[in-house]
């Protein structure tokens, strides 16, 4: 017949996927090395389409890696240092185990060292994809720099994270690039736009960690070592492009922020904002300058107002954050270096207090809340302060990530939110709304009852109708019966789709199940939100009404 | 004489106590040095002197007391304390013993043995270096070209005592006859004894080199007088056994022995008598006895003993650190200083050079500072956005991590908050089941707001993410759902089909079976398990009659040949043949004189079925022909001819399936072979073909040809019913597993099309014989219509559209609709459930 059998498994996807042990076997590492390596370079496991077949026909759960990934491995100037290391481990446990001081000092001052650059470099082939994955690494370096010099990780590695860190804030405050934060119960949520990439980052409240034990440090300290790395080359590109001096000239203790300039031209970025509108047509170009018009606001959200941060309150954050947009920020000289002006100062117009009542009260400032920045910041104007005052129940923190869609369930204070934010004046005539709600959801119970009834009526009649024996032989003159076109036709529409549901193919069946599952879901879940809230909403008017007849009663 | 002695001994424990620092040359120097000091403080009298060996001797020599055994002593010192260092007190102890032995006369040679080695340990000293291998030479004794070379090596202060030496060695190998010279012969007698030492021990020789110099060895020489009254020199006594004299005094004349020796009587008597005789020793140089003093004897005990030999000596004086960290003035000796210490080193000399010329030549570079920390720089300098790897089109990236939502807040509205149940579900859910990894909470204020304890779980989960799952791009599927229904055509345009129920058939008191239309249309028979047969008006819902069968009804057929009127109905093991006497008279007359034009055939074949007339009152009800089987009936079908008539027994047999023509009375068994349970059976509307239906396959075979035409397989489980389109190239069938199967005999053996509308068992399917209809019966008590069009045109496939969902039977004993059968004229269709009800749809 011609041609030697095909043997299986010896091409296509089988070829493509390896399995860990034997990727580790080929770069001749041992597993923890082998981890490390795919940490640093970013080597992940694929998940074969037909796993069956990339397995050889057994069914074992095992991770596989594309061969290409491995075979780049290969040669890795990495793995070499590794080898080195390993030897370097060996010789210095031999000559520690013969008391040979000299030789282990000569061995550690020859430790292999390695390098992370190239590994950027081939990583982040540009500056925007590095910026683009910076979400981890941020995350990582702000919760690194909370460790407390315990012995989980290095010191330099922790000093190395706050120092970063800082820095990154300092360039967000200086570029002023802060959209939103979020006060989560986990920690604090920034979200900031650099060079047109959406960074989220989170930073955990200031607290001594309490650390778990089944957590695998030395992962960590291995995705930090390249985090730090990253950070490091993508604080200095950034810095350049502010015209800054990198490193910063910054006391790492407190955010001192105050970077030099090299030369002043922060116009010339501007310009290049504006530039690029040739082929756009006006209308991208009105709408390009509204959205420019609201940055430019954001951006002074706070401009030319003083605060003073209270002892109990976060200063960190909210010293970022307002200067992020533009305030001038100040605390207890006590408290921390880098305090600008005391509590007496008269021209303080915001004090930010987080205590039910203050001793001293300055007449010629507010005393607001620390929710107040963050929900002013989030919705992008300055927000009433009534609201915010000490020791007053605050209005919900609501995050600003989330996007709602056609038919999400929106929150009350979000949308009251939105009409402050369109300049409305809510008052009164929002509860009006509510109530026009409430009664078109009446007018369609209404119309769900004379429903029902006409349904009952119905069966009631068929079932007389059927029971031909029960009927008693009487002809009573016939009712003319309304026929509600719409609804006959709604029924038909239904019915026709029912029937082409019948006729849809199994694959495409299981498939539209599923979305219409999901969609059914939401609903669900939006129901549910907003009964659980309306049940709430009534509560507390209860409870209102209660309270105001008792005191009526008292008077 | 016993002050030398006392000396001696004392040196030698101040050696034994300096041994083991005196290993090395230098270190044996020091030890010397001790030994003076300890020397000093026995507070003996003694003279600083010259450290020459010579001086030395001469003055031992001036001393009148016993300056030979002085001498030998002195040396003796020395050999004791060489020997000492190394091999112990025992090792001189050995020694003297030995010299005892061979010396008879003298007990002071005990000691001077060993002052032979004396000299050359002074020689030794000198160049203590090379000692070893001169002391194994001296130890030859007839090496004199050795001593010679010694001696040439010896500084200039130590030659003159060598070069006497030598003639007195010289002389004392010629037994020293000469004697004149006393000094010569002193030290020929001393040489002797050294080299008979030293052949005793010649292992011992090379111990001796690193002897101190002699510098004030002779210091405690006091006494010049040395006993040489008899001057024999160190000789075996023995020898002069046979002489009257023992020797010759300093004048040359001789000693005679005493006059009366002592024998061993005056030895016992002297033994018994002597009060002293223990103490007494017997000096055999000069042949006297010598009585010990106590001082003597105090010595002997204390070293027999093992204890220090001067009893004034602390052995536990406190350590002087010589090499201590001061620098002192003096240096520890007085050697000059190495020529190689001021002349610079060649080799050295060398390597600085080669050194210096790497350094020059670029090949040696200073050890660069470390780098500590970062080096930053712009990675991204010469960024290529197109210098993207070949790997990196596989590159999927990690997917961000899901943004904060409302209930994530530390203040969220009050509708995020969970409930006291919802919270107990939630601790109650597997934590990768949450939906949320986190307990919504709400907090008054900021301030009070705690430390979230997993934050690091999740930094390290997020962590594992990235590195350890597998990642795989997945297609989105972001489609309407809409779009996903198919595209078939208005149901409203494919009218008529029977859209509402208008009429109910009500009367069968048990689930109606089976039913049947009459071809006319305007009757329908059904049979129910009450056993009782119902034949109704169709459009008025009227029972025209009712018969009564001896059983259930389990299959009823209305022939298809409008000239005759017969339903064919079966219950147990009979098939009858009703007229039921409806409708046209003509027709119904006809039917009868059909059947009885029969005309009994002359040779009667044996059949396997009984063809029976029926009783009068029978025939009175309507029954015609009793068609009696061996087996209880299942189905039944007519020809289209309205002649042949099929009955389905199903069993293990081969006569399953019966073929009856009715004019003949005739019945024929097609099937030779068991090829399955038969569930139901058809004939071709047209054609002489004929389907059977088994469990999971329809045969089709041509009755003509008798062959099987074609094998179609239902891809279900269990068929229950099977309908043949009118034009007969289409064939649907029902399954219990709730399918229907549309076969399109020209396209294949497998279903052209199935169809799962129904959730539940099929029980019924039937075509409609002009309209392109059809209908499928189902234990979920409904009945959907299909618009089933089939072209005429063979490239065109049917078209199936399910156009109407019946429902109004209700599901008794989880059983629906059981038969449903079409109106032959008009797209009605008639069905009968497990109610007792049989409807009509219009």
């Amino acid at each position: 017949m011609g041609g030697l059998q095909k043997k299986k498994y010896e091409s296509g996807s089988a070829t493509n996927y390896v399995t860990r042990n034997k990727a580790r076997k080929k770069l001749q590492l041992s597993l923890a090395d082998f981890r490390r390596l795919c940490i640093l370079k970013g080597i992940y496991p694929h998940e074969p389409k037909r796993k069956k077949k990339v397995n050889k026909g057994s069914t074992a759960p095992r991770t596989f890696y594309l061969v290409k990934d491995i075979r780049f491995l290969l040669h890795e100037p990495i793995v070499a240092k590794f080898r080195e290391y390993k030897v370097f481990v060996r010789k210095l446990r031999k000559a520690y185990g013969k008391s040979e001081w000299g030789g282990v000092q000569r061995l550690r001052e020859n430790k292999p060292v390695y390098k992370l650059d190239h590994i950027v470099k081939e990583r982040y082939p540009t500056f925007i994809d590095a910026l683009r994955d910076l979400d981890d690494a941020l995350s990582m370096c702000f919760l690194f720099s909370t460790f407390a010099r315990t012995g989980k990780c290095h010191v330099q590695t922790i000093q190395l994270c706050r120092r970063l860190s800082v820095e990154w804030m300092n360039y967000i405050v200086m570029s002023r690039s802060l959209r939103k934060v979020f006060l989560s119960i986990k920690g604090i949520y920034y979200q900031a736009e650099v060079l047109g990439q959406t960074v989220t980052w989170v930073v955990p409240y200031q607290f001594a960690h309490n650390h778990p034990t089944d957590v695998d440090y030395r992962v960590m300290a291995t995705f930090t070592e390249f985090y730090t790395t990253l950070l490091g080359f993508v604080n200095f590109r950034l810095y350049q492009t502010l015209n800054l001096l990198y490193p910063p000239k910054v006391w790492y203790g407190a955010l001192g922020l105050d970077a030099c300039y090299k030369n002043n031209d922060e116009t010339q970025t501007l310009h290049k904002d504006l530039l690029p509108s040739f082929q756009e047509d006006a209308e991208a170009l009105v709408v390009r300058e509204k959205e420019q018009k609201e940055q430019d606001s954001l951006k002074n959200l706070f401009e030319g107002l003083k605060f003073f941060l209270n002892r109990e309150v976060p200063r960190e954050p909210l010293a970022f954050l307002l200067r992020c947009f533009g305030a001038q920020v100040s605390w207890e000289k006590s408290l921390c270096i880098g305090s600008t002006y005391d509590v007496n100062d008269e021209t303080i117009t915001h004090q930010v207090v987080d205590r039910p009542n203050v001793d001293k009260k300055y007449i010629n400032r507010y005393y607001i809340q620390p929710q107040w920045v963050f929900d002013c910041v989030n919705s992008r104007i300055r927000l009433p302060v009534e609201d915010y005052f000490p020791g007053v129940t605050l209005p919900p923190h609501l995050s600003p990530f989330v996007e709602h869609k056609e038919g999400d369930y929106v929150p009350p204070e979000k949308l009251r939110l939105m009409s402050l934010q369109r300049g409305e004046r809510p008052g009164e005539d929002e509860d009006g709304g509510d109530d026009d709600g409430e009664e078109e959801e009446d007018d369609d119970d209404d119309m769900d009852d004379e429903e029902a009834t006409d349904e009952k009526n119905l069966k009631l009649m068929e079932k007389q109708k059927s029971q031909g024996k029960a009927l008693s032989v009487t002809v009573t003159p016939g009712k003319v019966k309304q026929e509600n076109k719409m609804r006959l036709e709604q029924e038909e529409k239904a019915e026709e789709k029912r029937l082409a549901i019948m006729m849809m193919k199994k694959k495409e069946k299981y498939l539209y199940d599923k979305i219409v599952f999901g969609k059914k879901r939401k609903v669900r879940e939006a129901n549910k939100l907003a009964a659980k809230r309306k049940a709430h909403d009534d509560a507390c008017k209860a409870d209102k009404k209660k309270k105001k007849k008792k005191t009526t009663g008292r008077e | 004489m016993l002050n030398f002695d006392l000396c001696h001994l004392t040196r030698c424990g101040a050696h034994v106590v300096s041994g083991p620092y005196s290993m090395p040359a230098s270190r044996s120097r020091v030890t010397e040095g001790t030994v003076m000091d300890t020397k000093e403080k026995s507070g003996k009298k003694r003279v600083a002197e010259e450290d020459d060996d010579q001086l030395s001797l001469f003055k031992i020599e001036k001393d009148g007391f016993p300056k030979k055994l002085e001498k030998e002593d002195n040396d003796d010192d020395l050999s004791d304390s060489e020997e000492s260092v190394f091999s112990g007190l025992e090792d001189s102890g050995s020694d003297s013993d030995d010299d005892d032995d061979d010396d008879d006369d003298d007990d002071d040679d005990d000691d001077g043995g060993v002052g032979g080695d004396d000299d050359d340990d002074d020689d030794d000293d000198d160049d203590d270096d090379d000692g070893t291998v001169e002391e194994t030479k001296d130890a030859d004794e007839e090496s004199l070209g050795k001593d010679n070379e010694e001696a040439t090596i010896l500084k200039t202060s130590t030659e003159q005592p060598f070069s006497e030496k030598r003639e007195a060695k010289r002389q004392g190998e010629k037994a020293s006859d000469g004697g004149n010279a006393v000094r010569k012969a002193r030290a020929s007698r001393a040489r002797g004894t050294g080299s008979g030492k030293l052949e005793q021990a010649p292992g011992l020789g090379g111990q001796s080199s690193g002897a101190p110099p002699q510098g004030d060895e002779y210091e405690q020489d006091t006494s010049d007088e040395e006993d040489i009254r008899n001057t024999v020199g160190n000789i075996p006594m023995e020898w002069y056994q046979d002489y009257p004299h023992i020797g010759y005094d300093l004048d040359g004349k001789k000693i005679y022995k005493p006059i009366r020796n002592k024998d061993e009587l005056d030895e016992f008597l002297d033994k018994m008598e002597n009060p002293d005789y223990w103490r007494t020793v017997h000096d055999r140089m000069t042949g006297t006895d010598i009585r010990l003093s106590d001082e003597q004897v105090d010595l002997v005990h204390r070293l027999q003993r093992g204890h220090f030999g001067d009893a004034s000596f602390n052995e536990y004086e406190p350590y002087v650190d010589f090499f201590s960290s001061e620098t002192m003035i003096h240096p520890v000796t007085n050697r000059p200083a190495d020529k190689r210490s001021f002349i610079p080193s060649l080799i050295e000399k060398e390597k600085v050079s080669k050194l210096v010329h790497a350094i020059k030549m670029g090949w040696i570079k200073p050890r660069q500072p470390k780098e500590s920390g970062l080096q930053l720089y712009d990675l991204w300098a010469k960024e290529d956005p197109n210098s993207i790897l070949g790997r990196h089109k596989m590159h999927v990236p990690a997917p961000k991590s899901k943004l904060p939502g409302h209930e994530e807040s530390y203040n969220p509205p009050p509708e995020y908050l969970l409930t006291e149940e919802e919270k107990l579900a939630w601790e109650q859910q597997d934590p990768e089941e949450r939906k949320l990894n986190f307990l919504p909470q709400k907090f008054a204020c900021l301030r009070t707001v705690p430390a979230f304890s997993r934050f690091i779980h999740e930094r390290f989960e997020r962590c594992l993410d990235l590195y350890l799952c597998p990642r795989q791009r997945k297609m989105r599927v972001n489609v309407d759902p809409e779009d996903l229904i198919p595209k078939l055509p208005k149901p409203r345009d494919l009218q008529p089909f029977p859209t509402v129920q208008s009429l109910v058939y009500r009367g069968h008191t048990n689930l109606v079976r089976c039913i049947s239309v009459s071809p006319s249309g305007q009757w329908l028979a059904s049979g129910s398990d009450d056993c009782t047969v119902r034949l109704w008006e169709v459009c008025t819902g009227r029972c025209m009659k009712t018969i009564e069968v001896g059983g259930a009804v389990k299959s009823i057929a209305w022939n298809p040949n409008p000239a005759i009127c017969l339903v064919a109905l079966s219950f147990n093991q009979m098939v009858l043949l009703l007229n039921p006497g409806l409708g046209d008279k003509l027709v119904c007359s006809t039917t009868d004189q059909v059947i009885a034009s029969y005309v009994e055939p002359e040779e009667e074949k044996e059949q396997s079925v009984q063809w029976l007339l029926p009783e009068d009152q029978d025939v009175e009800k309507g029954v015609r022909l009793i068609i009696n089987h061996p087996k209880s009936v299942r189905q039944l079908t007519w020809h289209s001819k309205g002649d042949y008539l099929a009955s389905v027994m199903p069993d293990n047999s081969n006569t399953q399936v019966l073929i009856h023509q009715i004019t003949k009375r005739r019945s024929q068994n097609p099937f030779r072979k068991n090829k399955g349970l038969v569930q139901c059976v058809s004939f071709h509307p047209i054609r002489p073909y004929f389907f059977v239906a088994t469990q999971r396959y329809i045969r089709i075979y041509n009755l003509i040809k008798q062959e099987l035409m074609k094998k179609l397989s239902a891809n279900c489980k269990w068929i229950s019913s099977m309908a043949i389109h009118p034009a007969g190239d289409n064939v649907i069938c029902g399954s219990y597993d709730s399918r229907l199967a549309w076969f399109d005999l020209d396209l294949s053996t497998k279903p052209y099309k199935v169809l799962r509308h129904h959730k539940k068992a099929l029980r019924g399917v039937a075509f409609h014989k002009t309209y392109p209809l059809f209908a499928s019966a189902s234990d979920d008590g409904s009945v959907i219509v299909c618009h089933g069009m089939v072209y005429n045109d063979l490239l065109q496939n049917p078209l199936i559209v399910p156009v109407k969902v019946l429902k109004g039977h209700t599901i008794t004993q989880d059983l629906g609709v059981l038969d449903v059968a079409f109106h032959p004229s008009q797209p009605w269709v008639f069905s009968s459930g497990a109610d007792h009800t049989v409807r009509l749809f219009t």
